[in-house]
């Protein structure tokens, strides 16, 4: 049994008439203290899809399809459950930690909020937590960081306060917005070393969005890759970077072997630019763009190809590896 | 904090050093000559002289400025032209009465603005917004002395609820916190509260609407808080802006309020000035405008050491 399993996510912003479908039917899943890396240019639905897991969405926003997290049904859920659920079963760390926590708190101070809120202990118990959790991801000097404004804290030191926030009430799953985007290069490494060390101590399901190829084989299991709110091509890790299957794939893959040494290069190589989400083709999203188009592939959207065991792509060219190595 | 405190109060000296100048050159720069109005028409210029010899105007400016700093340092205002009276007397209580007034309708404003703001911002676009939009609209762009007669035809001429004017039934020009008193209050307070309000209001709505699209208020979600718990760190963070306008606003009305100390004969410092002005009495007009200027100068000193306080984002070296 999955911890996450998210099927056909559909995300819809904007005016009925005139919808902007952010993410048009993800299927998800995760296992216990597995790490899913969700990768894709920038607008393709990776924070969305996130968001979705917390029901973070303004309003407005209208969320179809099914999510069982921690055999919850997280769309079913009613207020009181939904807000027990935020922070104590499933938490986020947000890419920017300088916009993630209340400018005017004391750092430490959030951190016993949260405690104090799920666990109903006393303030200074949840203080007394913070201190444990600051010592635990690695805050230099940690008594007095803890009544540090965000303001006076380093970037990565932010992000380590935000970690520890976000592991204050044991979660079981993490979902991970582009946590070292913001952060200098040095410092990336180091806070994503701190990531997998926790995650692998503390078992954690963990979903990492990220630009960065690099980073991802790094951290994750397994690979998908988003393209406008879809899930294009998905696989373990290994899978992935050395038989893509989609030509996007194959195009970020490029891209990033032609920049392989600089770090947090963005994925922009493949010429052409992501598609107006409000007006979608009727096809493969990715056609417009495509190298290798088929006239097919602007007729409907490609089903998923199985390719091996756990890998498939949504490309009508996609063929099972063991037919490709014949042909070849 | 404290040395903070001290270092603000030490950058104000200068200020109020050159708000004096200005006071002072005010009254000079003004045309006429303010002896006129008290002299006889058919005085001879030898008693004008002598007269403009008494009340010291016929030595040059520095040394008139040098005399009346002095002077003023010493709790000395002068006597009034007109009454006679120590013209510190008339604006110290010209001051209280002006303060319960301005202090009652700040306090009215602020309650009504932030409520109306924090509704219009939490509910954006919506008709409750709009309500309040066109309240705080109608609150900054109606006259406030129109309003006033309109309150005193309503209330007290028709109804007879309300005293329409003055600060106490016993006609004296001193208001005392009694419940007598307090009748003579409501009115003038309610109808002065509505600037502060209608600019109250629209500041927390911006305050709140941006605070509720920054990215921390989805994380404090994130992290389980209710949205009463999203709600006190929303206050925390409109706090020290809405406190600055606060502080200000009371300024203002402290100053500002010549038309509706007028309209209800209010025994307030608008309602010294506009006697001062139209008497031509130099050294009440000086005393009363200085004062109020040092108001205001402190006002301002004590919102910044106040914002400083509540606000960690500022520094406070
Ligand atoms: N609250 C919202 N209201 C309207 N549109 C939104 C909202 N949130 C996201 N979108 C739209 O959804 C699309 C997907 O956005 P999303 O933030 O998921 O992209 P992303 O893959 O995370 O990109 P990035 O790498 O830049 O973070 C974008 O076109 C965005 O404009
Ligand atoms: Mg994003």
């Amino acid at each position: 049994m999955p911890i996450v399993e998210v099927k056909n996510l559909t995300v819809d912003f904007g005016p009925k008439s005139k919808p902007v479908r952010a993410v048009a039917g993800v299927d998800l899943h995760l296992a216990k203290g597995e790490t899913l890396a969700l990768l894709g240019e920038s607008g393709s639905g990776k924070s969305v899809t996130l968001r979705s897991l917390m029901r973070l969405h303004p309003k407005s926003a209208r969320t179809g399809g099914s999510m069982q997290v921690d055999e919850r049904d997280v769309l079913a859920m009613p207020y009181g459950d939904l807000a027990r659920y935020r922070g104590s079963i499933v938490s986020m760390i947000f890419q920017d930690p300088g916009l993630a926590l209340d400018p005017v708190y004391r750092v430490g101070d959030q951190i016993a909020e949260a405690v104090v809120r799920h666990e109903g202990t006393s303030f200074k118990q949840g203080r007394a937590r913070a201190l444990e959790l600051f010592e635990r991801v690695r805050i230099p000097s940690p008594e007095r960081r803890l009544d540090n404004y965000p303001h006076e804290m380093s970037g990565g030191m932010r992000q380590r306060a935000m970690i520890a926030l976000a592991l204050a009430c044991n979660p079981k799953v993490l979902l991970a917005d582009e946590p070292t985007t913001a952060l200098d290069a040095t410092v990336q490494i180091q806070v994503l070393l701190l990531l997998r060390e926790l995650q692998r101590e503390l078992g954690l399901a963990v979903i990492f969005v990220t630009h960065d190829i690099g980073v991802a084989v790094e951290v994750a299991d397994r690979i998908a890759v988003m393209y406008a709110g879809k899930i294009i091509e998905e696989g373990p890790c290994a899978d992935v970077i050395r038989a893509p299957s989609h030509p996007y794939t194959k195009g970020l893959l490029a891209s990033r072997a032609d920049h392989s040494f600089e770090k947090g290069a963005r994925l922009t190589a493949i010429p052409g630019t992501p598609p107006d989400l409000a007006t979608l083709p009727p096809g493969c999203a990715f056609a417009p763009r495509c190298a290798v188009v088929l006239d097919a592939c602007r007729n409907s959207t490609p089903p998923p190809a199985l390719i091996s065991r756990h890998h498939f792509a949504r490309c009508i060219r996609s063929e099972p590896a063991a037919a490709r190595q014949a042909t070849v | 904090m404290l040395l903070y405190t001290l270092k603000r109060i030490l950058y104000v000296t200068p200020v109020a050093l050159g708000v004096s100048v200005i006071v002072f050159l005010l009254v000079h720069i003004a045309p006429g000559d303010p002896l006129t109005s008290i002299m006889p028409i058919d005085a001879t210029a030898e008693q004008q002289a002598e007269m403009r010899a008494a009340y010291g105007f016929d030595k040059p400016l520095a040394v008139q400025y040098g005399i009346w700093l002095w002077k003023v340092l010493h709790a000395d205002l002068g006597n009034s032209i007109a009454t006679g009276r120590p013209v510190l007397a008339d604006v110290s209580r010209a001051v209280g009465n002006s303060l319960i007034l301005a202090s009652v309708s700040t306090l009215i404003g602020f309650t009504f603005g932030t409520f109306f703001g924090f509704v219009a911002g939490y509910f954006q676009n919506s008709p409750l917004d709009k309500i309040a939009s066109l309240l705080s609209v109608i609150g900054v762009s109606v006259p406030h002395y129109w309003l006033g007669m309109v309150l005193v035809i309503i209330f007290s001429a028709q109804l007879g609820w309300l005293p329409p004017t003055g600060a106490g039934p016993d006609g004296s020009g001193n208001w005392r916190p009694d419940p007598e008193h307090l009748r003579y209050l409501i009115l003038p307070a309610i109808t002065m509260s509505v600037i502060p309000m209608g600019i109250i209001s629209r500041t927390v709505r911006a305050l709140v609407a941006d605070i509720l699209a920054q990215e921390f208020i989805q994380a404090l979600r994130a992290k389980g808080l209710s949205e009463w718990g999203v709600f006190k760190h929303v206050v925390t963070n409109a706090a020290p802006t809405a406190l600055a306008v606060m502080g200000l606003q009371l300024g203002y009305l402290l100053g500002g309020s010549v038309l509706v100390e007028t309209v209800f004969a209010w025994p307030g410092t608008g309602f010294l000035l506009n006697a001062a002005i139209f008497q031509r009495d130099l050294p009440l007009l000086q005393g009363t405008i200085l004062v109020l200027a040092m108001f205001f100068v402190f006002l301002n000193l004590l919102v910044d050491v106040l914002q400083t306080a509540l606000d960690p984002r500022i520094q406070r070296s």
